[in-house]
C-alpha cells in the first residue's frame, strides 16, 4: 500500500518535472533554430531529454524510452556537429516533444502509457539521424551516439564539453537534482582544474588567515602561482555552480492547493483584522489600540507576502508562444519575429491561467490575419520578416499586456461593411459608429474579417471569448490598428482577484462593494441642486458632468429595491450621491443612498442559485461579520441600458433588408426651426452654449475658441434643407445652443435652436423624408422626428479639412 | 450499504414531516441575520456567513410553494455539504436524527401535493407518521432569477 504511494509520488515527481523541462526543450528549440552554433543550449535539450529517457526506463515506460532514446541520440549528434540542425529536424525534434508530452499526459490520467502509436515518428526520427551529411565527422561521435546506458550524469556531462576546458564540467553538471550539487570551495577547485598546486593555495590561504585582505585568486595570480584567465574561468564557473546550488537548495515546491488554502487564511484574518479594527472605536484602552495596530501591520504585511507566493511570472504563459508563432508562420509560408519584453512581470496564478487562453488567442490571430505574406510585406515596402511583439508591464495596479504586430492593420471601413452584410446593424448606424466603435465591432459574436477561413482562425469564433474570459476575470481588452501599419491590441487585468479595494456603498439599508477599478469619481448633490443638474425626463436621467452627458441610474431601481411608484414619490427632494463609474470605457453614474468608506475586501464567489445574476460578481464578509454583495460594474450597467453599445452592434440581429432598420438607442432630441429633430446620443460628446459675440469668422465659415482649439460651427437651420432659415434670425438667443460632435481635432459644432429631450427608445427609422441631411424619419413618443445625418451634413459643409475623416456615409446622400 | 445510508436528518415544513440524507448535513444551526439578494428568485433568502464562509440561504417552504412563515417565526439552518460549498436550507423546526428500515420507502403517494410531488423522491411510512424524502439536487435547484417584482415587497 504504501509502496504504491511512494511509487505514486515518484511518478508525480517525475511528470511535474518533465512537463516543466518540455516547456524549456521547446523554447531552447526554437531559439536553437535562430543560432545552430549554441552548444549549452544543445547541451541543455540533450540533458532534459537524456533524463526522461532514464527515468521512464527506470519506472517502465519502454514506448516512452524508445521515443527519448533515437531523439537524444539525434540530439546527441547534433552536439557532436555529426549533423546540423534545421528546419526538418526542428520540427522532428518539436515533434518528439510533443509525443513525449502526450504520453506523459496519458500517463497522468490512466497511469499507463496509451495506446498512441509513434512507428512513424520514431522512423522520422531515424530518417534525421541518418540523413548525415558526410561521415566523415570524428569516430568519435559514434560510440558517443550509442552510449546512452543508465549510468550517468557524470559521463554525459563530461561528454557534454568534448574540447572545452574541463571546467565547464561544474557547470554542466545536470541540474535535474535529485542531489542538489555542492558548491565546492574555490581552492578546492583550483586544485581539481589543475589550475594551481594545492601548496600554493595552502600558503595563499595561510596569508589570507593573516589578514591578506587579497582574495585567493588574486594572491596566486600576484605569486606567479596561477595564470589570471583560467582562475577567471574558474570563478565564473563557482559563480554559476553556486547559482544552481541556491536555486535548489532554496526554494520548495509547494502545491497549488495549500497555497490557495493559505491564501483563503489569509482572507479571513484580513476580515478578523477588520472587525477588530472597528472595536478600535469603542474601546478606550491604549494596550488594546497598540496591540490592534500591530495585529493592522502584520496582516497587511502577511498578505502581501502570501499574494506574492502566488505571483508568477507571464513569462510562464508566453513561453508557449513561440513555439506556436513559429509552427504557424511556417504552415502559412510567413515569416515572423516574436519579441518579448516585461517576461518578469508578475501576477496571480489564478489569472496567470485564465490568460493563457485569450492571449494565445490574439497571438494565433496576429500571426495568421495581422501579418502579411512576404511577398505582400515587400510589396508594401516591409521588411520581409514580420514583428509580433508581446508587451508586460505593470500600471497602477493593473498588468498590461499589449500585442503588437506590424502587419496590415484594420480598415474601420471593411468592419462596418462587414457588420452591415452580416445584419448586425443597418447602413447608417454603421456609419454612425467611430472609428473605434467600429474597431471594436471584432469583439462581436460572429464577425470575422478573415477573407479565408482557415483552420486557426477566421470562423468568427473566438474573439468575443476572448473579450468575455478576459472581463470575466476583471479585465477589460481594446484594439488600436492603423491601416497597412499594424495592429495592436492592449489587455488590462488585475494584479489579483482575491482581496481587492472597494468602495462601500448603501442603498436601502443594504450595503454593497464596488470594486475600485471601475470607480472614477463621486460627485454629491445637495437637494436644492439636484433639480438643476439633473436632467430627469422620461426615466432616463442625466447628469451634466463638466459639459459631458452622463447617464444616471439609481441602484434601488437597477436592483428593484422598490417600486416604479416609490422612485417617482422620491423625485428630487433628497440629496443625491453620484458614484462615477466606468464600464467597458464608458461612464455612467449610479446614484446611491450612501457612501461609506473604502475597504480591502476578500472576493467570495457566489453560489450558483444566484451567479446569473448578473448585477453581482461576488460577495464578501464585512468587518461586523455580515455579508454583503459586490457589484459587477459591467452587469449592471447591462441591465440598466446605460451602456447601449453592446445591445446595438453585438449579436446578430435578424434585420430585414428593407429600409427599415429597428434598434434601441439613446437619442439627443432638439429643435431647428420649430421642427424637432434628432441624432443618437453616442455622437455626441458635450452640448455647450456660447454667446453670439464670441462667434467668429473665418473665411466663409463661423468658429468659435474653444478648449484652446477652434471649433467650426455648422447651422443646422441652413445645412439641413427644408428647415426654414428665416426662424433662426427671429430667435432672439443671446446665446447660441451647440452640440459639440467627434472628438479631438475633428470636433464640429452643431447650432441649433433649443436641446429639446434625451429618450431611451426603440428606434425604426424610416426612408420617409431621406433628403441631404437627413437620415430619415422615426415615431418618438408620439411625434414624427427626422433623424439628422451628421456625418453628411459635416461633410457637406465643408468645415472639416479633407482627409481628416475617413469615414464617408454613402447611403443617405 | 451500511446503515448510514438509511439514517435522515429530519425537519418540519408546514406541518410535513421531511428528511435529508444525514451524511449530507454538515450541521444544524439557529437563525442567522442574512443579506437579501436582489433580483434573486425569491427563494434565495439570503445570504449566511459561516465562519467566513458564504452560505446561499433557500426558504424551503418557498420553493415548495407553501405560505411564508408568520412575521416572528424564524426558521433554522440545515446547512449542506454540496460540491459547490455548503448551502442552507431554512426550514421550520428541526427534528431527531431517524434510522428507518428500507422496507418501509415507498415511492410519492398519488395524494401528495403540488410542488412537494417534484422534490420527494420518496416516503418512508413510520408510525403515525410518513417521513418525505428531499430530494436534494431538485430542492437546491431554482429558478435563477424572477419575473419582475415577485414578492418584492414581501
Amino acid at each position: 500500500m504504501s509502496e504504491d504511494n511512494e511509487l505514486d509520488e515518484v511518478v508525480q515527481e517525475f511528470l511535474v518535472e518533465s512537463y516543466e523541462n518540455l516547456d524549456q526543450v521547446e523554447r531552447d528549440l526554437v531559439t536553437l533554430e535562430e543560432s545552430p552554433e549554441d552548444l549549452e543550449l544543445l547541451g541543455r535539450i540533450f540533458r532534459t531529454v537524456h533524463t526522461i529517457k532514464g527515468t521512464c526506463g527506470f519506472l517502465g515506460y519502454s514506448k516512452l524510452e524508445g521515443i527519448a532514446h533515437i531523439g537524444e541520440n539525434l540530439l546527441s549528434r547534433l552536439r557532436d556537429g555529426a549533423l546540423t540542425l534545421n528546419g526538418d529536424r526542428t520540427t522532428a525534434l518539436l515533434r518528439m516533444s510533443d509525443a513525449i508530452r502526450e504520453i506523459l499526459s496519458s500517463i497522468e490520467s490512466t497511469r499507463e502509457e496509451g495506446a498512441g502509436e509513434y512507428g512513424e515518428l520514431l522512423e522520422l526520427l531515424g530518417r534525421m539521424l541518418e540523413d548525415s551529411p558526410q561521415p566523415s565527422s570524428p569516430p568519435a561521435a559514434e560510440p558517443r551516439g550509442a552510449m546512452p546506458s543508465e549510468s550517468e550524469p557524470e559521463s554525459s556531462s563530461a561528454s557534454a564539453s568534448g574540447s572545452e576546458p574541463p571546467s565547464m564540467a561544474v557547470v554542466d553538471r545536470p541540474s535535474d537534482a535529485a542531489d542538489p550539487p555542492s558548491v565546492p570551495p574555490l581552492g578546492e577547485l583550483f586544485v581539481r582544474e589543475g589550475i594551481a598546486e594545492k601548496e600554493a593555495i595552502d600558503a595563499a590561504l595561510e596569508a589570507q588567515e593573516k589578514g591578506d585582505p587579497r582574495k585567493i585568486g588574486e594572491i596566486l595570480v600576484r605569486r606567479g602561482q596561477a595564470r589570471p584567465k583560467e582562475v577567471e574561468a574558474a570563478l565564473v564557473a563557482q559563480q554559476e555552480a553556486k547559482e544552481i546550488a541556491t536555486i535548489a537548495e532554496s526554494s520548495v515546491r509547494v502545491p497549488v492547493g495549500l497555497l490557495d488554502k493559505l491564501m483563503n487564511l489569509v482572507g479571513e484574518l484580513v476580515l478578523a483584522r477588520n472587525q477588530v479594527l472597528q472595536y478600535t472605536h469603542t474601546i478606550d484602552d491604549p494596550g488594546f489600540l497598540a496591540t490592534s495596530q500591530r495585529l493592522n501591520l502584520v496582516t497587511t504585511e502577511l498578505q502581501e507576502h502570501v499574494m506574492q507566493t502566488r505571483m508568477q511570472p507571464i513569462g510562464n504563459v508566453w513561453s508557449k508562444l513561440p513555439r506556436v508563432v513559429r509552427d504557424l508562420a511556417k504552415s502559412f509560408g510567413k515569416k515572423v519575429r516574436l519579441q518579448m519584453e516585461g517576461k518578469e512581470t508578475e501576477l496571480d496564478k489564478t489569472l496567470v491561467e485564465a490568460i493563457k487562453d485569450p492571449l494565445t488567442h490574439l497571438v494565433r490571430n496576429a500571426v495568421d490575419h495581422g501579418i502579411e505574406d512576404p511577398a505582400n510585406r515587400i510589396a508594401a515596402g516591409k521588411d520581409e520578416e514580420g514583428t509580433l511583439l508581446l508587451r508586460a508591464f505593470h500600471e497602477g495596479g493593473q498588468v498590461i499586456i499589449e500585442i503588437t504586430d506590424d502587419g496590415g492593420g484594420i480598415e474601420p471601413a471593411k468592419l462596418r461593411e462587414k457588420a452591415v452584410q452580416k445584419g448586425m446593424m443597418g447602413h447608417e448606424a454603421a456609419a454612425r459608429l467611430s472609428d473605434r466603435e467600429a474597431m471594436n465591432l471584432i469583439f462581436s459574436p460572429g464577425f470575422s474579417t478573415a477573407a479565408m477561413v482557415t483552420n486557426v482562425s477566421g470562423r468568427g469564433v473566438g474573439m468575443d471569448v476572448v473579450r468575455t474570459n478576459i472581463e470575466r476575470i476583471g479585465g477589460t481588452v481594446d484594439v488600436q490598428s492603423e491601416s497597412g501599419k499594424g495592429t495592436s491590441f492592449r489587455v488590462k487585468i488585475p494584479l489579483t482577484l482575491a482581496i481587492i479595494p472597494a468602495l462601500i456603498v448603501r442603498s436601502e439599508g443594504e450595503r454593497f462593494a464596488i470594486p475600485q477599478v471601475s470607480l472614477l469619481e463621486l460627485v454629491r448633490l445637495e437637494a436644492e441642486q439636484v433639480s438643476a443638474n439633473i436632467e430627469r425626463i422620461h426615466g432616463a436621467p442625466v447628469y451634466r458632468l463638466r459639459g459631458n452627458l452622463l447617464p444616471l441610474v439609481d441602484l434601488r431601481d437597477a436592483l428593484q429595491q422598490r417600486s416604479p411608484a416609490q422612485a417617482q414619490a422620491a423625485l428630487s427632494s433628497e440629496a443625491v450621491n453620484i458614484v462615477v463609474l466606468q464600464a467597458d470605457d464608458r461612464p455612467f453614474g449610479l446614484i446611491v443612498e450612501d457612501v461609506h468608506d473604502t475597504e480591502e475586501i476578500v472576493v467570495k464567489p457566489l453560489g450558483k442559485q444566484i451567479k446569473a445574476v448578473s448585477a453581482f460578481a461576488g460577495a464578501t464578509i464585512m468587518g461586523d461579520g455580515r455579508v454583503a454583495l459586490i457589484l459587477d460594474v459591467l452587469g449592471l450597467a447591462q441591465r440598466a441600458h446605460v451602456i447601449t453599445s453592446h445591445e446595438q452592434h453585438q449579436g446578430p440581429r435578424t434585420a430585414s433588408n428593407s429600409d427599415e432598420q429597428s434598434q434601441r438607442q439613446t437619442l439627443l432630441l432638439f429643435e431647428v426651426g420649430s421642427r424637432p429633430l434628432a441624432i443618437p446620443l453616442q455622437l455626441v460628446s458635450r452640448l455647450e452654449e456660447f454667446p453670439k459675440a464670441q462667434i467668429e469668422r473665418t473665411g466663409t465659415c463661423q468658429v468659435v475658441q474653444y478648449r484652446g482649439a477652434i471649433l467650426p460651427l455648422v447651422a443646422l437651420s441652413s445645412a439641413v434643407s427644408g428647415l426654414g432659415h428665416a426662424m433662426t434670425d427671429v430667435i432672439a438667443n443671446e446665446l447660441e445652443q451647440v452640440i459639440v460632435y467627434g472628438d479631438g481635432a475633428r470636433q464640429v459644432g452643431l447650432v441649433v435652436d433649443r436641446i429639446l429631450d434625451v429618450v431611451h427608445e426603440e428606434l425604426a427609422i424610416n426612408a420617409i423624408g431621406r433628403r441631404s441631411g437627413v437620415v430619415g424619419s422615426a415615431v418618438i413618443q408620439g411625434r414624427v422626428i427626422e433623424i439628422v445625418d451628421v456625418e453628411g451634413v459635416v461633410a457637406q459643409s465643408g468645415v472639416r479639412p479633407q482627409g481628416a475623416s475617413n469615414i464617408q456615409l454613402g447611403g443617405a446622400s | 450499504m451500511s446503515s448510514r445510508a438509511n439514517q435522515y436528518c429530519t425537519f418540519h415544513l408546514d406541518g410535513l414531516y421531511f428528511g435529508v440524507q444525514v451524511e449530507m448535513v454538515q450541521e444544524v444551526i439557529r437563525y442567522q441575520e442574512m443579506t437579501p439578494v436582489p433580483l434573486a428568485s425569491p427563494v434565495v433568502r439570503g445570504l449566511i456567513n459561516l465562519r467566513g464562509q458564504i452560505v446561499t440561504a433557500l426558504d424551503m417552504r418557498r420553493r415548495l410553494e407553501m405560505p411564508d412563515r408568520e412575521d416572528g417565526e424564524l426558521p433554522m439552518n440545515v446547512v449542506l455539504r454540496t460540491d459547490e460549498g455548503a448551502l442552507s436550507l431554512l426550514v421550520d423546526e428541526i427534528g431527531d436524527v431517524i434510522e428507518v428500515d428500507e422496507e418501509s420507502f415507498e415511492s410519492p403517494p398519488a395524494t401528495l401535493r403540488g410542488r412537494a410531488r417534484d422534490l420527494v423522491r420518496g416516503v418512508h411510512k413510520l408510525e403515525g407518521e410518513l417521513l418525505l424524502i428531499l430530494d436534494t439536487e431538485q430542492a437546491m435547484s431554482c429558478a435563477p432569477e424572477s419575473p419582475h417584482g415577485v414578492e418584492v415587497a414581501a
